[in-house]
């Protein structure tokens, strides 16, 4: 027996929510997904890509698909995060609040809707589109999501198209009249040929301590010469489960950029497949989390590189105090005539405690002979060196630590091209690090 | 790139070279009939005379085993038709029983020896090696052993161990790789036949490498040996495993357990060089190489150090581990693999560190010609008593065609915070520069991939016990010759 059956049976046996439109397309794609999920459960830990995260506990946990009148409590605006010049969409406990956005005018070639709104207006709009890049094939959470899922964030860049500002998607999740909520967005990227945008996606609750479950799916689509910059930032309640699936499908000259910053939710994993699907294609994942108490943190990443000439490199960079524990999971397939391909991938942990544990599986797949494919893995505790060197110099222990911690997470974050996001990050971490001194994580 | 498809054209044209060491000797054995039960067990337990103890040790493995029919391990990267473990001996020996030189071994079988040039006399005399050659599963020549004796040194079949020693096999058979520990080591468990026992007293350096040449020779007899060896306090021994098997059309099975236990200060160096039947080209035949291989440093500054150069068999699955139980203990992996044709190889090892200090390297090196698949699998785990705990890990793997598939699946879990695990891999292949560069000076494109990847192997090479450094690099040329360019 592979597979632990539960939760989600709960609500599997009440209806699905409704979308706008009655599409019968995705009733039918809806019917399909439930009946896998039904077939297959929720992974155990025999299940290889799940042999680090246990979701156990979490699948007893008694959580209600999110309904409409969940959406609709009050939330501070004052509580968002905030970036400068940023088209926001903002969706609460799964669902778009209008009043709580701002797309302002949106720039020509560009669309910025919702998954509902689309349905709404025409329900064939996102038929071929919804459920294409991410399919049913095994992925037992995202079956779950397409047989659930209510709304999400609808961008499509026109060729052509330079998108200046980010577009910032911000998912809120608020506390439950009664119960622990499941929420299922989708998100539907497309960014058209020679086209650029920065896509920020934020996850906040807004209060720490709420229990909720939230399970992202996003399905990206970048054409020829066009490039993404997808930032996601995990900020989630520190009682939540957050497990998020994106999939991004890039063709030739296509360029895709990932970070993720975690440093919210009790257990998380960020899982991110790339499918180098045409010539000379490039794709950066890096990302960084902090994570204390008996928080978890999973990173699974699986990059394809199907055509020649592609390029890859990944860098995720971990700081565990507390319990806490990481996971990181990585692996490069190079398909048979996948010939000129560059791999590189390289993850990094940092320990501050004794109870603190990390998990590491870089993999290497590659069935073609012009190869140049490397990972790289270290773990350990902050450099002693490092740290007598700035001590000698006059600096306090706790000063010094504070220091390499975030010269090493500021290394990542570093990469990132609008000053915006970069400040909002740099904001995380310093709150992140200024609670670690608090709790003496760093004397 | 013209160098580069000359090498791939050089690579397909000398892959047409037969197997050099495929002969049959024709020995009567000694066989019960095909299949496995109870009976069968009984019977190899009553044939080599075992007490009470170890013929229960070997039904508790079985009764377990047969519980075990869906649990045969299909995580490894190797795929091969289910195997019908009722349709292979589990018994065979050289006609033969008692041997008590080496004049009284069958010249036939000295033959062999000859052909694979390791003449035992010569060896004995000129090399300084104590032979322990395994033919088939019975041990027919031991020699050396008067000498070691005078050590206190005890070095045998495992049957003999059996007789002779009993207290020391009952200790420690089963200790480092319990009977219950995976599919293949529980069927080991209940049919072992035989293999080698070592045991190196307090205080005492083996003054010679011990060395075996494992042989398989009857037709689908499953081979199952067991060895054993350990090195009691301050104690060190090196030992030499080596293999090449007649050819043969149906895959055989081979499902081996080593065990080594290492008390304060002793130390084990283990060394392998396999070059079983691989199959043909079309991967027909071949021997299945089911190994679990384990040593336990269970004293304090105790160090087992695995080397392994594995060019043969048609599927290896083989992680030679390291149990570093003792405070400052010391494990090393170091391996090179090569596939070709149709050969699959999953291998690599397991470095767990319990104890403080302790310390692992694992340098894995592995080439894949042809349409051959190869991976490398490893774990280091840091257990959270494991204070300073360090482990460094460099596995690199070299493709050479365009038919062929190189995986790295590591495993790292790290679990105290004073403990620093690196972790480096890279796969490539052999550049058009450095083959461009060979060639202009007059290198054959053949000479030129052998010299890089000698080269490429280097790190494994140099730390292979002096006697096997010269074979080993005869093997991986004549692999080279045979397979890789």
């Amino acid at each position: 027996m592979s597979h632990v059956r539960s939760i989600p049976f709960a609500y599997a046996e009440g209806a699905t929510p409704a979308l706008p439109g009655g599409a019968p397309w995705l009733a039918a794609l809806r019917k399909d997904a439930l009946s896998r999920f039904a077939e297959s459960g929720l992974p155990s830990t025999r299940v290889e890509q799940w042999k680090y995260t246990n979701l156990k506990t979490f699948a007893d946990s008694p959580l209600r698909a999110a309904v409409e009148t969940d959406a609709k409590v009050a939330v501070a605006p004052d509580l968002l995060p905030v970036i400068d010049g940023a088209y926001r969409v903002v969706f609460v406990n799964g669902r778009h609040r209008p009043d709580l956005s701002d797309t302002g005018p949106l720039p020509a070639g560009v669309e910025l809707s919702t998954v509902a709104g689309t349905m709404e207006n025409d329900a064939d709009a996102l038929k071929g589109r919804l459920g294409v890049v991410a399919g049913p094939d095994g992925r037992v959470l995202v079956n779950l999501n397409t047989a659930f899922l209510a709304d999400g964030g609808v961008l499509s860049v026109a060729p052509g198209t330079q998108v200046e500002q980010p577009i910032h998607l911000v998912f809120v999740a608020t506390a439950a009249t009664e119960g622990a909520l499941a929420h299922h967005p989708r998100n539907l990227i497309v960014i058209g040929e020679g086209s650029r945008a920065t896509l920020v996606e934020s996850h906040i609750a807004t209060a720490d301590g709420i229990a909720y479950w939230s399970n992202p799916v996003g399905e990206i689509t970048i054409e020829a010469g066009a490039r993404l910059d997808h930032i996601k930032v995990q900020a989630d309640s520190r009682a939540a489960t957050h497990l998020s699936f994106s999939k991004a499908r890039v063709a030739a000259r296509g360029r895709y950029d990932s970070f993720v910053m975690t440093v919210g939710a009790l257990l998380s994993r960020n899982e991110i497949e790339v499918v180098l699907d045409g010539e000379e294609a490039l794709c950066h994942l890096n990302g960084a989390y902090l994570i204390t108490g008996r928080q978890h943190a999973d990173t699974t990443t699986f990059i394809t590189h199907a055509k020649p000439g592609c390029t890859s490199s990944e860098i995720y960079k971990g700081v565990l105090d507390g319990k806490a524990r990481g996971v990181f999971q990585g692996k490069i397939l190079v398909a048979k005539d996948a010939q000129k391909t560059n791999g590189h991938q390289l993850s990094r942990a940092v320990l501050l405690s004794d109870g603190a544990e990390v998990s590491t599986k870089p993999e290497l797949e590659i069935y073609a002979d012009d190869v140049k494919c490397s990972h790289g893995a270290t773990t350990g505790e902050l450099d002693e060196d490092s740290l007598f060197y700035l001590r000698a110099r006059g600096i306090p222990l706790a000063e010094a630590r504070r220091l390499l911690i975030r010269a090493f997470v500021r290394e990542q974050i570093d990469e990132i091209p609008i000053d915006a996001v970069r400040e909002h990050l740099d904001g995380l971490m310093s709150g992140w690090l200024d609670q670690a001194a608090q709790e003496g994580a760093l004397a | 790139m013209p160098a580069v498809s000359d090498t791939v054209e050089t690579v397909r044209s000398v892959t047409d070279q037969k197997y050099k060491y495929g002969f049959v000797t024709d020995i009567e054995t000694d066989t019960v009939p095909k299949g496995l039960n109870e009976d069968t067990v009984r019977f190899i337990s009553a044939k080599k005379g075992e007490p009470e103890w170890l013929l229960e040790w070997r039904l508790k493995a079985f009764r377990l085993w047969m519980t075990l029919e869906d649990e045969e391990p299909t995580w490894a990267k190797v795929h091969y038709p289910k195997i019908d473990y009722q349709d292979a001996y589990y018994y065979s020996a050289p006609k033969r029983d008692e041997l008590k030189s080496l004049d009284e071994v069958d010249p036939k079988l000295l033959e062999t020896y000859a052909k694979l040039g390791i003449p035992i006399k010569e060896q004995e005399m000129l090399a300084g090696v104590a032979v322990d050659a395994v033919f088939d599963s019975v041990s027919v020549a031991t020699t050396f052993k008067k000498k070691l004796g005078e050590y206190g040194i005890i070095f045998c079949s495992m049957s003999e161990a059996v007789r002779e020693h009993p207290e020391l096999v009952k200790k420690y058979l089963g200790s480092v790789v319990p009977y219950s520990d995976n599919f293949f080591a529980t069927l080991n468990s209940a049919v072992f036949t035989d293999g080698s026992f070592v045991y190196v007293p307090k205080g005492v350096r083996c003054p010679m490498e011990l060395s075996t040449y494992f042989r398989i020779n009857a037709a689908q007899t499953g081979q199952f040996e067991r060895t054993l060896i350990i090195a009691d306090e301050g104690a060190y021994v090196s030992y030499l495993e080596g293999c090449t098997a007649p050819m043969r059309d149906e895959n055989q099975l081979h499902a081996a357990v080593v065990e080594l236990v290492a008390h304060d200060d002793a130390q084990i160096k283990y060394s392998t060089v396999q070059n079983w039947y691989p199959g043909d080209e079309e991967g027909k035949g071949g021997i299945y190489n089911f190994v679990t291989k384990r040593g336990a440093c269970r004293g304090r500054n105790s160090k087992i150090s695995w080397t392994q150069v594995e060019t043969g068999s048609a599927i290896t699955w083989k992680y030679p581990s390291c149990i570093l139980q003792g405070d400052n203990s010391v494990g090393e992996f170091y391996s090179i693999a090569i596939t070709n044709h149709r050969q699959q190889a999953d291998t690599g090892t397991k470095m767990i560190h319990i104890g403080k200090n302790t310390r692992s390297t694992i340098v894995s090196k592995g080439i894949s010609a042809g349409h051959a698949d190869q991976t490398y699998r490893g774990l280091v785990r840091i257990q959270p008593k494991a204070e300073n705990a360090r482990n460094h890990t460099q596995c690199d793997s070299l493709l050479i065609g365009d038919q062929c598939g190189a995986h790295t699946v590591p495993y790292i879990e790290s679990k105290n915070r004073t403990a620093r695990v690196e972790h480096e891999a890279t796969t490539s292949r052999i550049s058009a520069d450095q083959l461009f560069y060979c060639r202009q000076r007059g290198l054959t494109p053949e000479e030129a991939v052998s010299l890089i990847v000698n080269g490429f192997c280097r790190e494994v090479l140099q730390v292979l016990p002096m006697e096997f450094a010269v074979e080993a690099q005869k093997l991986v040329g004549i692999s080279l010759e045979g397979s890789v360019g």
